[in-house]
């Protein structure tokens, strides 16, 4: 959130003065001013509502295979996810905004799952939770859809299963990145900005470029 | 486990009972198996039932590429009295793939007949209701057959992930 | 999209319904509801298409297939040791189960001994793994019944459980602990400490979950008398575990036909007499003592020696032989590339797990790579008893039913 704010007074005996005279009804004029301003957070409308977003996530009931487990250790009492206000599991994609999909997505089920995600109403989020969802996982065969392919996700956490301590990592980021500041990740941490990875110009696909086609990597 | 001499003297009398039914016995590690003319398989196991086999633990396939008859039902019995297994291996080929179901003998075999017959497509005649029980139902292949491939998908990465779906949503 | 709904209409008129014609009239006529695949009380993607006159449920058709994900076909893919954490995933709360299931059946056809230390260790973590798949029943039990405060008991239980899990072997959950020939580790050195402390807790906090529920008036009438089903049909549809000891056969592979030194042991099986709902509870509930029991006796008499068969066509070598032995080099690095082979045969080896009789079938064929693995797994026979169940019973008792049931999808779709 941006913050305009004065700096106030390190002395705390002037502050307590200020707030008894405040109370008094003796500050007028441009103390009353300065008392008010000194207090006053500013911030732009969408920044406020992204705020009030981000910090109340209802998530969707929606447990598919073994991360859906997991999923549940968060609502558990050693990792808590009410903490940071996102209890509320909600049964009704029509009142939930974050669907976590927990679990490998079979292509029986792919067609469903889009069916909830275009249920639930805007704005919603999606985060893919676990290796199988995300990439293919452990198995990449014939029944497996990743997740990417019929719906936009958010956030992607990898694990299989996650801790619920790394789903709830991943709840948070996703937390961050409504709420306008998007984590630079680890490139922040180790001071590696300028390490991005540019997009060469021209066909992605070319051999001269990469040599995985599509369907390359399957039966890996 | 009836053991190899016991495995033998079944074989003789389902033998006696029908010549053609018992095409053949295997014993190996301790499990006996009787590969059952896929014709005779209701009569075979109807025999075992009787003779204290009552329960069905496992029906379920194999396929035997390259070898032929190359689709193989596995029935698994079991005698909870006596705390014997015996195994009946039916085997039929590609071309034909239809087998007597035995739901009316075992009705617990109602959802493992339909799992061979959505993986394997062996067609068992007599089930209530063969449909796809794992595929979507209006899947074409039989997907645990040898020569159906694994399949998969490509993992997206950024350089890939233009024709995806989910990107411009 | 409306392609696409007819689509979907075409394939529910595919499934027939064996209620449909009976007592339709003016006054009676069926409703067909179709529960799932995302539903709060489904326990997983089950689809349940319910027929139901008013609120009593005439028939009940389960559609499954929507968390399958072709176990069966990758394993045909993998080394031997890699098909292991491929098959844990199936029944993925009894993981150990599932893992200990292949192994054996591997270990069959390889026709190798498992060291009694290793047969211990296994017991003790599959007996831990029966009591945290218990445990998470009974949480999503209850709360599907409403008492909401049970899911958090049960799963402060249940992380207790993972901690010694992650202490033996790094993971929580699909732990690939158990392996071909013994497992994969020794116990570090505090495990037995915490297990003690664990053994200590553990009928305590059972106790504490039977006061909640067990006579608690609204649990009582919910579950009693509902979902009744007598022991021949059990029977004929090949149910076995809690499920079919609720009926009163007091059929369990651990004691019938015991495997890796379960009959070292002196336990109880736990069985019903009526075989309604509350009976199924009471079952897999008296189970969580008779678990901490093994695990106490496990515990107390676990044998001195290797923890993996000392077979080095099978198992790796021990690190530090790497650099002294020639042998030793080449058995790893055949091992880590190729794999073991296994003679050709074919083998099923059923064993208990916490929902019923848990049995694989691998088929080798000479080489390094499965032919054929298949689970038998228990939640898929033990659905097909879904139906008898709930006939004629209330859309409520559903819920209740499908709650004892515990069907795992993962196990019933692989």
């Amino acid at each position: 959130m941006d913050l305009k704010r004065e700096q106030l007074p390190s002395d705390f005996r002037i502050r307590q003065l200020k707030a008894r005279d405040m109370l008094r009804g003796d500050l007028e004029g441009e103390d009353l001013e300065r008392f008010v301003e000194e207090r006053v957070v500013t911030t732009t409308l969408e920044k406020a509502v992204a705020w009030a977003r981000g910090n109340s996530f209802f998530p969707l009931t929606f447990g598919l295979a073994c991360c859906a487990i997991e999923m549940m250790s968060i609502v558990a009492s050693r990792v808590d996810i009410a903490r940071f206000g996102f209890e509320a599991f909600r049964a009704s994609p029509r009142q939930a905004d974050l669907i976590i999909l927990s679990g490998r997505v079979s292509i029986k089920m792919a067609p469903v799952i889009r069916r909830i995600y275009d249920q639930m109403l805007d704005p919603k989020w999606a985060i893919s939770m676990g290796a199988c969802c995300s990439s293919m996982g452990v198995f990449n065969n014939y029944s497996l859809v990743p997740a990417d392919k019929f719906m936009p996700v958010d956030v992607h956490v990898p694990g299989c299963p996650p801790r619920p301590e790394a789903l709830a990592h991943g709840v948070l980021r996703l937390r961050s990145k409504v709420q306008g500041n998007a984590p630079a990740g680890w490139r922040e941490r180790y001071e590696a900005e300028g390490t991005e990875e540019l997009l060469p110009e021209g066909d992605l696909r070319s051999p001269d470029i990469s040599v995985l086609q599509p369907g390359d990597t399957a039966g890996a | 486990m009836p053991d190899a001499t016991g495995l033998e003297l079944y074989a003789q009398e389902l033998r006696d009972r029908d010549g053609e039914s018992i095409v053949d016995t295997e014993f190996h590690r301790n499990r006996a198996t009787l590969v059952a003319n896929p014709q005779k398989i209701k009569p075979v196991l109807e025999a075992l039932q009787g003779k204290g086999y009552t329960s069905l633990a496992s029906l379920h396939g194999v396929d035997y590429y390259p070898h032929e008859p190359r689709l193989g039902v596995l029935y698994e019995l079991l005698d909870m009295e006596r705390v014997d297994r015996i195994s009946v291996k039916a085997r039929v080929s590609t071309e034909d793939p239809r087998i007597d179901s035995v739901v009316e003998l075992f009705p617990g075999a109602e959802f493992p007949e339909r799992e061979v017959y959505d993986m394997f497509g062996v067609v068992f005649e007599g089930h209530p209701d063969l449909r796809r029980i794992l595929m979507p139902e209006d899947y074409e292949g039989f997907p645990q057959r040898r020569d159906f491939p694994t399949g998969g998908e490509p993992v997206l990465f950024t350089f890939n992930e233009e024709g995806s779906y989910g990107r411009d949503m | 999209m409306s392609s696409l709904t007819e689509d979907y209409r075409k394939r529910e008129e595919s499934i027939s319904y064996s209620a449909e014609s009976a007592g339709e009239s003016e006054t009676h006529e069926l409703m067909t509801l179709n529960i799932g695949p995302h539903h709060p009380a489904t326990h997983g993607v089950l689809r349940l298409i319910a027929t139901l006159e008013g609120e009593v449920v005439r028939d009940v058709k389960p559609l499954v297939g929507y968390v399958h994900t072709g176990i069966e076909k990758t394993a045909e893919d993998k080394s031997y040791w890699k098909v292991i954490p491929v098959v844990e995933r199936m029944d993925y709360l009894a993981y150990y189960f599932n893992a200990m299931a292949f192994c054996g059946a591997v270990e069959t056809l390889l026709d190798i001994e498992v060291p009694p230390r290793a047969q211990y260790l296994r017991v003790i973590h599959l007996e831990l793994n029966r009591i945290m798949s218990h445990l998470v029943w009974l949480g999503t039990s209850a709360l599907d019944l409403g008492a909401i405060s049970m899911f958090w008991y049960c799963f402060r239980e249940r992380e207790t459980v993972l901690d010694l899990f992650e202490m033996s072997s790094g993971q929580r959950m699909h732990t690939r602990y158990i392996q071909v020939g013994g497992v994969f580790e020794d116990i570090p050195s505090g495990f037995e400490h915490k297990l003690r402390q664990f053994i200590e807790l553990m009928p305590r906090r059972a106790d504490q979950y039977a006061d909640l529920l067990e006579k608690n008036q609204i649990a009582v009438e919910r579950l009693r008398g509902t979902g009744v089903v007598d022991q021949e049909t059990m029977l004929g549809l090949s149910v076995t575990g809690p499920l079919l000891r609720a009926t009163g056969n007091p059929w369990d592979l651990r004691k019938a036909a015991p495997y890796s030194s379960y009959d070292h042991f002196d336990f109880k099986i736990p069985v019903g007499t009526v075989g309604d709902n509350y009976d199924r509870f009471r079952v897999r509930h008296a189970e969580l003592y008779e678990s901490v029991k093994i695990i106490e006796q496990a515990l107390d008499g676990l044998p001195e020696g290797p923890f993996i068969t000392p077979d080095r066509k099978v198992s790796l070598p021990p690190r530090h032989e790497l650099a002294t032995s020639m042998e030793a080099l080449i058995h790893h690095f055949k091992l880590v590339t190729e794999g073991f082979r296994v003679p050709p045969g074919e083998a099923y080896y059923p064993i208990e797990g916490p929902r019923g009789e848990l049995g694989c079938f691998v088929r080798a064929d000479g080489s390094a790579k499965p032919a054929r693995v298949h689970m038998r797994d228990p939640s898929f026979t033990n659905l097909q008893a879904l139906a008898p169940m709930v006939r004629d019973g209330y859309i409520a008792d559903l819920i209740a039913t499908l709650a004892m049931l515990d069907p795992i999808l993962g196990g019933i779709d692989r």
